[in-house]
C-alpha cells in the first residue's frame, strides 16, 4: 500500500529555536560554507519569523519553518525538469530530487513558488575534522547541483532495510521519523501518513486551524502548518497581493489581520 | 578604434594596392574591401571583448556559478534574459528561409544570407551562454538520454540544439562559396549538394524554430507556482508559446534590416535593393500588429482570471518600481503598436529613418518583453511574507554575454570581408560584393 507522507506544523508551538535547521543540515551532510550569504546558502529548512507588526501588548510574532511542501499535484518542479532528476515517489508520496542527474539548470528553482530549492554554488566543505562527522548514509552533493528536502530519505531507507531484515513489507512508523521532527524540542513538527485516515497527523491536517501556504495555485503541497492566531493563517494566500517594497510585511500583516 | 571605423571613411575603400590586401585572393572576386591593417583594427577591440569574455567564463567554468550574483531566488539572470533575446531576434533567420523558400517569396532572396549568419550567431552565442549557465555542463547529454517529454525545457533543448546543426549546415553553402575554397573540386561539389537541400533544411529550420521559439515561451507560461508568468492557453501549450512565436517571427525581419543598415552604414555601400527593407518592415509591422493585438488578449485574460484564479490580484504586481503598469504601456503600445503602424503606414514606411526607427523600437519591444517574463517573474514575491528582490548581474556575467556580442561582429565581420553575403545589385555599383 503506498503512502502518502506530510508533516503537520503547529506554528503555536514552534519557539523558532532552530533545532529542526540543525538537525537537517548535520543529517543530511549540508556543508558550511563561509562565503555564502542569506540568499546563496544552503537550508532545505529554513525557519522564517513573521509578527503582526503591531508594538506593545498586542505584538505578536510566529516561526515558520519552510521546506519542500512536497506538492503531490501538478508538482511544479517534477514537470519542468528536462531530464527527470526529479520525481514523485509513487510509493511514498515525496518529491525526490537526484543530485547525480542534476544539470543544474535550476528551472525547479524558479518553478517552486517556496522558493525551497537550493543550488549548490560552491564546493561542499567542512570545517577541518567536521567531515569525520558526516551521515554514511547521505551521499554528500557536487558543486553545480539542486537539492532540497527529501525527507530524510536516507532514514526510510533504514526503516526500509530493517523491515526486510525481520521479513516484513511494510516499516514500522517509529523506525521512520525525519530528523527535524526528532529534534523539535516542543514537537512543533508532527510526520506522518496523510493517506492513513487513523494516522494523527492525517486527522490533524483536517483540523479547522490547519492551513496549507498557496494551496490555490492546485499543486497539494503534503505540508500542513496550524495556527489558532487568525494573522498566520492569513498568510497561507497571497490574496491580499505582495508587500510592497517600502512597506514591511508586519505592516501588511496587520492589514489583513484588521482588515 | 572602433569609431574611427565607423566614422571614418568606410571599411570599403576602392584603389587599394596588393600590398595592403595580401588577403586580396580570399576577398570575393570584384568586391571592394578595405585594408587588412584596417579591418584588423576594425577587429582589435572585438577579439579584446571577445578574450575577456572568455576568460569570464572559464571562471564560471573553472570556479563555479558563485562567480555570478545569481542566487537561490533569482536562479535565473541576465544569461537567460539575453538568451531569450537573441533568439528571438535571431528568429530572422528561420523566418527569412521559410519566407523564400517554402512561400517563394524570392524578392527577400538578397537578405538570406545575412539572416543564416546573424541566426548561426545568435543561435551560436546563446548556446554558448547556456553551456556556462548550467552548473553541470558535462551532463548536457542527459536530457538527450533521460528527456523529461513535459518539460518545455527538454522541447527548447532538443530544438535549439538541433536548429543549430541546420543553421551550421546553412551556413557551409555561404562559407564554401569563399574564392579559395572553391578551388577545392570536393568543396564544390558538397557545396553544390548542400545548396541543394537548403530549401529542405529552410523547412526543417522552420518547423524546429516554430517549436523552440514557443517552448521559450511555454517556458515560463508554464510555471503555476509564479502566477505573474502563467498563462492558461490551447491543449498542452500555453498562450506564451504561441506569443513568443509571434513576437520572434514579428521582429526578426526588423532586426535584419537593422544588421543590413548597419553594415550598410559601416561599409558605406548599398548592400539590398532600396525596396527590401519597406517589403521587410511591411511584413514585420502586420505581424507586429497581430502580435500586439494577440498580447493585450492574453494581458486582459490574465489579469481578470487567470492570476485571481491562482489567489493573486494582478495588478499588485505592478507596485514595485520600477516594475510599474508603465512597463505595460511601453511594452505593448510604444514598442508594440507604434512600430507596427510605423513600419506599415506608406508614408513613414516610404522614410529609411522612420523605418529603421520603427525596427529599433519592435526590437526593444521583444527586449523588453523577454526581459519581465524572466527577471520580473524572479523578483516578485509568492509568499505573502516574501520580499521584492533585486539582482544586479557580476562583471563576469556582463562579460561573458559581452563576448558574444563580440563574437557575433567577428564572425559577421570576416564572413562580410572572405564571403560573398551580398549578391551585386542591377543597375548598381558592381563592385559592392562579388561572386
Amino acid at each position: 500500500m503506498s503512502a502518502r507522507y506530510g508533516m503537520v506544523i503547529d506554528l503555536d508551538r514552534c519557539t523558532g529555536c532552530g533545532s529542526c535547521m540543525i538537525a537537517c543540515a548535520a543529517d543530511n551532510n549540508v556543508p558550511v560554507l563561509p562565503k555564502a550569504t542569506a540568499r546563496t546558502g544552503l537550508t532545505p529548512l529554513l525557519v522564517r519569523k513573521v509578527s503582526n507588526a503591531l508594538e506593545g501588548t498586542a505584538r505578536r510574532e510566529a516561526f515558520i519553518p519552510i521546506m519542500c511542501m512536497h506538492c503531490e499535484h501538478e508538482t511544479p518542479c517534477v514537470t519542468v525538469c528536462p531530464q527527470q532528476a526529479v520525481e514523485v515517489d509513487k510509493a511514498t508520496g515525496i518529491v525526490m530530487q537526484m543530485p547525480q542527474r542534476c544539470l543544474g539548470c535550476r528551472y525547479c528553482m524558479t518553478a517552486c513558488p517556496y522558493h525551497a530549492r537550493y543550488f549548490n554554488w560552491w564546493d561542499p566543505a567542512w570545517p577541518a575534522g567536521m567531515e569525520k562527522s558526516l551521515n554514511p548514509g547521505v551521499a554528500v552533493r557536487m558543486r553545480g547541483v539542486v537539492e532540497k528536502c527529501n525527507m530524510c530519505h536516507a532514514r526510510l531507507h533504514s526503516a526500509q532495510e530493517k523491515a526486510a531484515a525481520l521479513g516484513k513489507r511494510e516499516i514500522d512508523p517509529a523506525d521512520y521519523v525525519p530528523a527535524c521532527v526528532e529534534a523539535c524540542p516542543t514537537a512543533a513538527i508532527r510526520f506522518g501518513n496523510l493517506a492513513d485516515k487513523n494516522d494523527p497527523v492525517s486527522q490533524e491536517a483536517h483540523s479547522p486551524n490547519a492551513f496549507r501556504f498557496l494551496a490555490r495555485l492546485g499543486t497539494e503541497p503534503k505540508l500542513y502548518y496550524k495556527s489558532s492566531e487568525a494573522w498566520v493563517r492569513a498568510l497561507a494566500e497571497s490574496a491580499s497581493g505582495p508587500v510592497p517594497e517600502n512597506k514591511s510585511s508586519e505592516k501588511k500583516l496587520a492589514e489583513v489581520q484588521h482588515g | 578604434m572602433a569609431s574611427t571605423a565607423l566614422t571614418g571613411s568606410s571599411l570599403t575603400d576602392g584603389n587599394l594596392s596588393d600590398k595592403n590586401l595580401p588577403d586580396k585572393k580570399w576577398i570575393p572576386r570584384d568586391a571592394n574591401r578595405t585594408s587588412l591593417p584596417r579591418f584588423l583594427l576594425w577587429l582589435a577591440p572585438w577579439a579584446a571583448l571577445l578574450a575577456l569574455g572568455i576568460y569570464a567564463a572559464g571562471l564560471c567554468l573553472y570556479y563555479g556559478l558563485n562567480q555570478t550574483n545569481m542566487d537561490n531566488r533569482f536562479a535565473f539572470g541576465l544569461w537567460i534574459f539575453l538568451d531569450l533575446g537573441v533568439i528571438a531576434l535571431g528568429a530572422g533567420a528561420f523566418f527569412t528561409g521559410f519566407l523564400v523558400y517554402i512561400l517563394k517569396r524570392a524578392e527577400l532572396r538578397p537578405i538570406l544570407n545575412t539572416a543564416v549568419v546573424v541566426g548561426f550567431i545568435c543561435y551560436s552565442g546563446a548556446v554558448g551562454i547556456l553551456g556556462i549557465d548550467v552548473g553541470q555542463p558535462l551532463r548536457f547529454w542527459f536530457t538527450f538520454w533521460h528527456p523529461n517529454t513535459h518539460s518545455m525545457l527538454t522541447e527548447v533543448t532538443f530544438c535549439i540544439s538541433c536548429y543549430l546543426v541546420v543553421l551550421c549546415l546553412e551556413y557551409i553553402p555561404i562559407l564554401l562559396r569563399n574564392r579559395q575554397l572553391r578551388k577545392l573540386p570536393s568543396f564544390l561539389v558538397f557545396e553544390h549538394q548542400l545548396h541543394k537541400l537548403v530549401p529542405v533544411l529552410a523547412g526543417v529550420g522552420t518547423l524546429l524554430s516554430f517549436f523552440h521559439q514557443g517552448s521559450l515561451g511555454g517556458l515560463y507560461g508554464v510555471l503555476r507556482g509564479r502566477p505573474f508568468a502563467f498563462r492558461q492557453g490551447i491543449f498542452i501549450w500555453p498562450s506564451t508559446f504561441f506569443l513568443f512565436i509571434l513576437s520572434a517571427i514579428a521582429t526578426g525581419p526588423s532586426f535584419l534590416m537593422l544588421v543590413t543598415a548597419a553594415v550598410e552604414r559601416v561599409t558605406n555601400k548599398q548592400l539590398v535593393p532600396r525596396d527590401l527593407f519597406r517589403r521587410l518592415g511591411f511584413i514585420s509591422g502586420v505581424l507586429l500588429g497581430v502580435y500586439v493585438a494577440a498580447k493585450s488578449i492574453d494581458t486582459l485574460i490574465w489579469l481578470n482570471i487567470t492570476s485571481p484564479s491562482a489567489g493573486f490580484a494582478a495588478w499588485q504586481y505592478y507596485i514595485y518600481k520600477p516594475f510599474g503598469t508603465p512597463i505595460l504601456f511601453v511594452e505593448i503600445v510604444l514598442f508594440g503598436l507604434l512600430p507596427a503602424f510605423l513600419l506599415t503606414y506608406h508614408r513613414t514606411a516610404a522614410h529609411r529613418g522612420w523605418l529603421l526607427s520603427a525596427a529599433a523600437l519592435a526590437c526593444c519591444g521583444v527586449l523588453l518583453n523577454r526581459f519581465v517574463l524572466t527577471v520580473q517573474t524572479l523578483a516578485l514575491p509568492t509568499l505573502a511574507f516574501d520580499e521584492f528582490l533585486h539582482y544586479t548581474p557580476s562583471w563576469q556575467e556582463v562579460a561573458s554575454f559581452g563576448g558574444v556580442l563580440a563574437w557575433g561582429v567577428i564572425v559577421y565581420s570576416l564572413s562580410y570581408r572572405y564571403l560573398p553575403m551580398f549578391a551585386p545589385l542591377k543597375g548598381e555599383d558592381t563592385h559592392v560584393s562579388g561572386d
